[in-house]
């Protein structure tokens, strides 16, 4: 019993707003364990993102296009810079590099299967190409990473591009890590390391730094490749307007720019919250690089972090981005943090929504696993028809705010058709913030 | 003996003139004129033919190479006989940095010196060196031989997986988790093999071994000072 005299006011118990109890409890695990916190996924916190602005529509300015009576293309060439085969996709949004190895073969193979029913293409990973994906994808992006983990020429001549992965928003200037429990014996050979160490990727090529170096590699893979397939280069989200310059200039067909908000298999937490910029500050500056050097739609944008809607599809490109690329939407897609699995994620200590522990591989989907029990779970067949549906559900929303702003082809989507909604998005996105001409920084205004 | 001169042929023609020899190709000989220290030259070459470069190469040369062998008389640029799969890469001079990196198969025989991170993550390929090489080589290495007769520089074989480490000179440092090892019968066997492959008269009893402590396989909070 407190004898406290109830006649006086007692304080009231107020939590800290510096030590939340997430913070608190992350300085109890880290004390705990010694190690810092390894988890999947992209940035969590709060940045402004492209629900901070809207399209303005159609009015008496501006008319728009019939619903569905009047065509809103969405085809995109990519790669139209040097490759003698560019990429011809029906819709401008394309599955983001992830490897075999974080992805089981089903979700790898379910990958292709969605992405080439919805005519579009997918992306290998830090693992090499695997058969099922080559097989299941009619369009496949040949990653070129550091680790060049299962590099080989005749997989490059198999490609139908091939990126140069510099970067990626989740941890820009930061290398790769599998985890031991994910080495299996299949996913041992093909980076060819003994099965169960923990397998860490170099943060930079082994065998070229810098933009003059890249040219030359850029060279050399065209030279093998015959020039026929075109080169990306991906960039993480950090400098955009001199890293997307010194890709071009380096003679990329393509940029790939990855905001922070944007997925990886496993990296420390402390790299994905606090490392790199949100792919809305990302855009503009990589456009303006494109801009200043007469190449913005010769050579091609590709922005991904953080895509999940048409609305996000059409928002990018009306920025400038050519394309988009998904990665963390695609596996929801798949089935990734599907409610059904509930009862399994509360014995992992987590939750529908908040499971990021990709990188332990007891993904209760199936889909960030190696154990072959798990990999089962996911059907690759009724994980890609799931894939396609929603390729076309965001197309289609994409379309439709497209023709309310009076654009037959989401390309012709423009800066002029948006406003922000905060003074953040609007310094970010240089879009006027809703209501006024203006945005911070504007040229020609004082502020 | 058919002839390439790069003073009057193009690289992408050169290349893709290699490139397009089968397996049975009859014209198994090919002289490189006027290298003059291009880039990518003989890349992505995949028949049992034999190249010989006349001069010295810039970046790349012999880069994912296939069952060719490919000789150059000078010296090579960086990234020589990079992600190598199979075949034989003979330099007669010295190569720069990156030699051999991230090779899967193959030999790449270096008659003089090889500069920094020689055999950088290498997979499977097999390296052997005359001389010297310069510091932080068969950094991450996975598989393979390096075989080094002279010294080698700081950190030799830091981050080591699987790689095998023969040098006979002195190792002016070794890198995080690369220890020197005991030299079995059988690794004198492999270190003899790959001596006369080389062309290269050197005693394996003179070689010291060195490979990974595998300390770092699995994270261990006492080893951080190490990450």
């Amino acid at each position: 019993m407190n004898d406290h005299d109830k006649r006086i006011p007692q304080t009231v118990p107020i939590q800290s707003a510096t030590f939340t109890n997430p913070i608190n409890a992350e300085i109890r695990r880290a004390a705990a364990t010694g190690i810092y916190d390894i988890r999947g996924g992209g940035a969590k916190r709060r940045v402004p993102h492209f629900d901070d602005l809207l399209f303005l529509g159609a009015s008496i300015s501006r008319y728009p296009l019939e619903g569905y009576r009047e065509k809103c293309d969405t085809r995109v060439t990519l790669g139209t810079r040097f490759a003698k085969k560019p990429i011809e996709l029906d819709i401008p949004i394309t599955i983001a590099g992830m490897s075999f190895g974080a992805l089981s073969a089903q979700a790898k193979e379910a990958l292709g299967r969605g992405a080439s029913a919805a005519g579009t293409s997918t992306t290998t990973g830090d693992g090499g190409m695997t058969p099922e994906e080559r097989g299941h994808s009619t369009k496949l992006v040949y990653q070129y990473l550091p680790s060049r983990y299962g590099m080989n020429p005749d997989d490059l001549r198999r490609a139908d591009a091939i990126e140069i992965v510099v970067g990626q928003g989740a941890k820009p200037g930061g290398g790769g890590m599998l985890l031991g429990q994910k080495i299996s014996d299949r996913v041992a050979e093909m980076r060819t390391l003994p099965k169960g160490i923990d397998q860490r990727s170099a943060c930079r090529h082994p065998d070229w730094t810098g933009p003059d170096d890249l040219e030359i590699k850029i060279l050399e893979l065209r030279e093998i490749t015959g020039w026929q397939a075109p080169i990306y280069v991906k960039v993480g989200g950090t400098r955009p307007y001199y890293d997307v310059a010194l890709a071009v200039k380096a003679g990329a067909d393509v940029v790939v720019l990855d905001g922070m908000q944007g997925g990886t298999a496993a990296t420390q937490d402390v790299f994905i919250e606090n490392v790199g910029l949100p792919t809305l500050a990302c855009i503009r500056p990589a456009v303006r690089a494109l801009q200043d050097l007469g190449l913005h739609r010769e050579v091609q944008l590709i922005v991904s972090g953080g895509i999940r809607t048409g609305a996000d599809v059409a928002k990018a490109m009306a920025l400038g981005a050519d394309a988009v690329a998904i990665g963390t939407a695609a596996l929801i897609a798949l089935g990734d943090n599907d409610p059904k699995w509930e009862a399994e994620y509360q014995k992992l200590g987590t939750t529908t929504g908040a499971y990021d522990d990709w990188h332990e591989g007891r993904d209760p989907a199936g889909i960030t696993t190696q154990d072959p029990d798990l990999a089962a779970r996911l059907d690759p067949i009724e994980g890609g028809r799931r894939l396609r549906n929603y390729l076309k559900v965001m197309t289609l929303e994409a379309q439709t705010i497209a023709r309310a702003c009076g654009h037959n082809h989401l390309h012709n989507l423009e800066p002029e058709d948006l406003c922000a909604l905060t003074m953040e998005a609007a310094a970010m996105a240089q879009i006027p913030l809703a209501g006024t001409d203006w945005y911070p920084g504007k040229p020609g205004t004082s502020y | 003996m058919q002839t390439l001169d790069l003073a009057t042929t193009s690289l992408r023609e050169m290349n893709a003139t290699l490139q397009a020899q089968k397996d049975q190709t009859n014209a198994t000989q090919w002289s490189i004129e006027n290298p003059r220290g291009a880039h990518a030259i003989a890349v992505g070459l995949d028949a049992p033919i034999e190249v010989t470069v006349r001069g010295s190469t810039g970046y790349y040369c012999a880069g994912m190479n296939k069952q060719a062998t490919v000789h150059v008389t000078g010296s090579a640029g960086p990234g020589v006989a990079e992600n190598m799969m199979s075949g034989t890469v003979i330099i007669e001079g010295d190569a720069s940095q990156y030699a051999g990196a991230t090779g899967r198969g193959g030999l790449l025989v270096i008659k003089g010196n090889a500069a920094s991170r020689c055999g950088i993550s290498m997979k499977g390929i097999d390296i052997v060196v005359q001389g010297n090489i310069g510091h932080m080589s068969a950094f991450m290495g996975q598989a393979g031989n390096l075989v080094v007769c002279g010294d080698a520089g700081d950190a030799l074989g830091d981050s080591l997986y699987e790689a095998r480490l023969f040098v006979r000179g002195s190792v002016k440092s070794l890198g995080a988790d690369c220890i020197e090892k005991e030299m079995r019968p059988e690794h004198l066997e492999i270190l003899r093999a790959l001596l006369e492959r080389a062309g290269i008269d050197a005693k394996p009893e003179e070689f010291r071994r060195y490979g990974s402590a595998r300390k770092l396989y699995n994270f261990d909070i006492d080893n951080a000072a190490a990450y």
